[in-house]
């Protein structure tokens, strides 16, 4: 090429190719999103219509193979007492961790966004997300360690003479147990602490939005703080609580490392997923158990679109 | 005269910013008073210390007789209509407007049937179901001008009610809310930085500049005689006379203002009338505004006057055309000597 007589060859097919993008919007759009449809299609919505496909077919109980044909022995499967059991327990571990993950999150999450500013805000930020920065696993042990018996738990109580109030709490029936780091009320507190910073940041989104002048409007129209509360500040950050809330929940519901470690040996959702896909080789028992969380949060979605939570989306 | 609102050596700093430096005044009841002032002078922070969002950091405020220290926004006889509505998006119309009577446990029934006729009144009676973001900016002035009016408050604040309509619509929304004050006989304290809205709708006006007020006043007066440099510019057209001229020319002793339409432009053969001051120029500049025509006109000292005339049917012998040169006459009584605030 020589030098001046235009564009050069390379220039000019660019050229060409920005042209024809600019002309043919569809057709850049489709290049921007092709990739990532391709994954959202055929990786993640083709690996669960496959799930799906083998909650459909049953085990051969003497050859312990899968029968590829269409039946609903599997999900019925689901409603024998020991699985049913194990559905509820999973359900109510996730409401209890839910709801107080809200109760705990929101006073944060409207420092956060109401007070906090400057220095102080980010500090928050950090203070909030730097547990996500260390290992998962290393946090549940942790606290596996803190809730032992001879844990520093125990040690604190022991030092506040407390013991007392411990005991009275491990000797209730359902949530008590030996120790902490194998009952309930162990479990509950290490998943409200593992998923706490996933309500926090969507409400504290939801109230960041929240324009100060309706605070001010509310009080001009004769409000008293606790009506602005309830009638403006809750509904408008009840959005981001929802949001929070489908975070924790399925979280909770598909968790199987917590129940394993901190708890007793009665299973739930997510163990019985991995002990039937695994050791027993009952894959489409396990597909079966993967459903219910699926059923389960669109029940959720349906009963919060209902509420109006994503009406200000 | 009934005293609705007053204002007592009151003083609002933020850190070393004075935004309300020692102000005094009263606003009577029933009066359309408007506070026009650059933006960062001072009357949306006097607004909201009526309002209670704010408390003044020295100097107390009474509204109706009854001192504001200490009360809180809730329990004040005033309402506000704010400068972007602050509509409860979560809420439709009917209950936004009804919001002031939920909060005081009127009933479902009654307290809607109130929002109906508040928005009756502010002609929005068929949209009651919809959500204010189905609204136009109009719509949901009004909208905030029902929820604020349904408490029957005998002082309604307005920040900048109109500032985000277009012309047209300002224009008729001015007219509304004037109607509006006078068929309800409320106090209506309206801040703007348009100063023709706070001209043509107000009793009387404070023009606020740096967190002061530099004039209080009907708008006739704040007008025909400005009191200093600052109100003679921010309000209208003005000619400033120096000080050294104004003596020579009229005996003043201080800077002058003199409105540009009260300057007559002739041909320096006609005669000027008795006792007139007369000054010989040359136009340099002509523009034409539809009713009236604004001329600049250069004097013999090098100092230039803007002259506003009544726009001529045609273009006849008389219109002053650039480069023309011509007499400009006034009398004494136009100018009028500019004072300082201390």
């Amino acid at each position: 090429m020589s030098i001046g007589a235009g564009p050069s060859g390379g220039a000019l097919i660019r050229k060409q190719v920005s042209n024809l993008l600019y002309a043919h919007p569809r057709l850049f759009l489709t290049l921007l999103l092709g990739p990532p449809l391709l994954w959202l299609g055929v990786v993640y919505l083709g690996s669960l219509f496959a799930l799906l496909l083998q909650s459909f077919f049953s085990i051969d109980e003497f050859t312990g193979l899968v029968r590829r044909e269409f039946t609903l022995s599997t999900y019925a499967e689901l409603f024998q007492p020991a699985n049913l059991d194990i559905i509820v327990r999973t359900v109510s571990m996730a409401t209890a961790v839910t709801l107080a993950a809200a109760v705990i999150a929101f006073p944060i999450a409207y420092f956060m966004a109401r007070y906090a500013r400057g220095r102080l805000k980010a500090f928050m930020y950090l203070a909030v997300m730097l547990p996500l920065w260390s290992s998962y696993l290393v946090r549940v042990y942790s606290w596996k360690l803190i809730l032992a018996k001879e844990g520093i738990l125990s040690w604190v109580v022991d030092k506040l003479h407390l013991n007392w109030l411990l005991d009275a709490i491990l000797s209730i029936s359902v949530i008590g147990g030996p120790s902490l780091s194998i009952s309930y009320t162990g479990m509950f507190l290490v998943f409200l602490y593992i998923w706490l910073p996933f309500m926090i940041l969507p409400i504290q989104a939801a109230l960041e939005r929240v324009p100060a002048n309706l605070m001010e409007a509310s009080a001009d129209l004769g409000a008293r703080p606790r009506q602005t509360f309830r009638k403006v500040i809750l509904p408008l950050a009840f959005p981001g609580a929802v949001a929070g809330s489908i975070f924790t929940f399925s979280l909770t519901l598909g968790d199987y490392i917590i129940p394993q470690i901190v708890g007793s040996s009665r299973l739930f959702i997510g163990q019985a997923v991995f002990i039937h896909q695994g050791t027993a080789g009952n894959i489409p028992l396990a597909a079966a158990f993967t459903v219910v969380p699926i059923i389960i949060m669109g029940i959720y979605l349906t009963i919060a679109k209902r509420l109006g939570a994503f009406d200000a989306l | 005269m009934k005293i609705a609102v007053r204002f007592h050596s009151v003083c609002r700093y933020f850190g070393e910013v004075r935004a309300v430096d020692n102000l005094t005044f009263e606003v009577a009841d029933g009066e359309f008073f408007s506070m026009l002032g650059p933006s960062g002078s001072g009357k949306t922070t006097c607004l909201r210390l009526l309002a209670g969002f704010d408390q003044p950091t020295s100097g107390h405020i009474e509204i109706h007789g009854k001192t504001s220290e200490g009360v809180p926004p809730y329990e004040r006889d005033v309402n506000t209509v704010f400068q972007d509505y602050a509509l409860f998006p979560h809420m439709n119309v009917i209950d936004n407007v009804a919001y002031g009577l939920m909060v005081k446990g009127v009933r479902r029934a009654t307290r809607l049937a109130r929002a109906d006729e508040m928005l009756s009144l502010v002609k929005l009676g068929d949209l009651g179901a919809r959500r204010p973001a189905q609204l136009s900016g109009g719509q949901r002035q009004r909208v905030a001008l029902a929820r604020a009016l349904i408490n029957e408050p005998r002082v309604l604040l307005l920040d900048e009610p109109l500032g985000a309509l277009d012309l047209k619509l300002r224009q008729d929304m001015q007219i509304e809310l004037k109607r509006l004050q006078r068929n309800l006989g409320i106090t209506f304290i309206y801040v703007t930085h348009d100063q023709e809205e706070a001209l043509s709708m107000s009793d009387r006006l404070a023009v606020f500049n740096q967190g002061r007020i530099e004039q209080i006043g009907t708008p006739r007066e704040i007008y025909r005689t400005p009191g200093t440099r600052f109100v003679a510019n921010f309000v209208g057209l003005s000619n400033l006379i120096p000080a050294e001229w104004a003596q020579r020319l009229a005996g003043f002793h201080a800077d002058c203002s003199l409105r540009p339409e009260r300057i007559r432009l002739m041909v320096p053969e006609e005669q000027p009338r008795e006792g007139e001051i007369v000054l010989g120029g040359t136009v340099v500049d002509v523009r034409f505004h539809g009713a009236d025509t604004l001329h600049e006109v250069e004097l013999k000292n090098g100092q230039t006057l803007i002259v506003v005339t009544k726009s001529s049917e045609d273009a006849g012998p008389q219109e002053a055309r650039v480069g023309m040169r011509v007499h400009a006459c006034w009398s004494k009584s136009d100018m009028h000597p500019l004072g300082n605030i201390n």
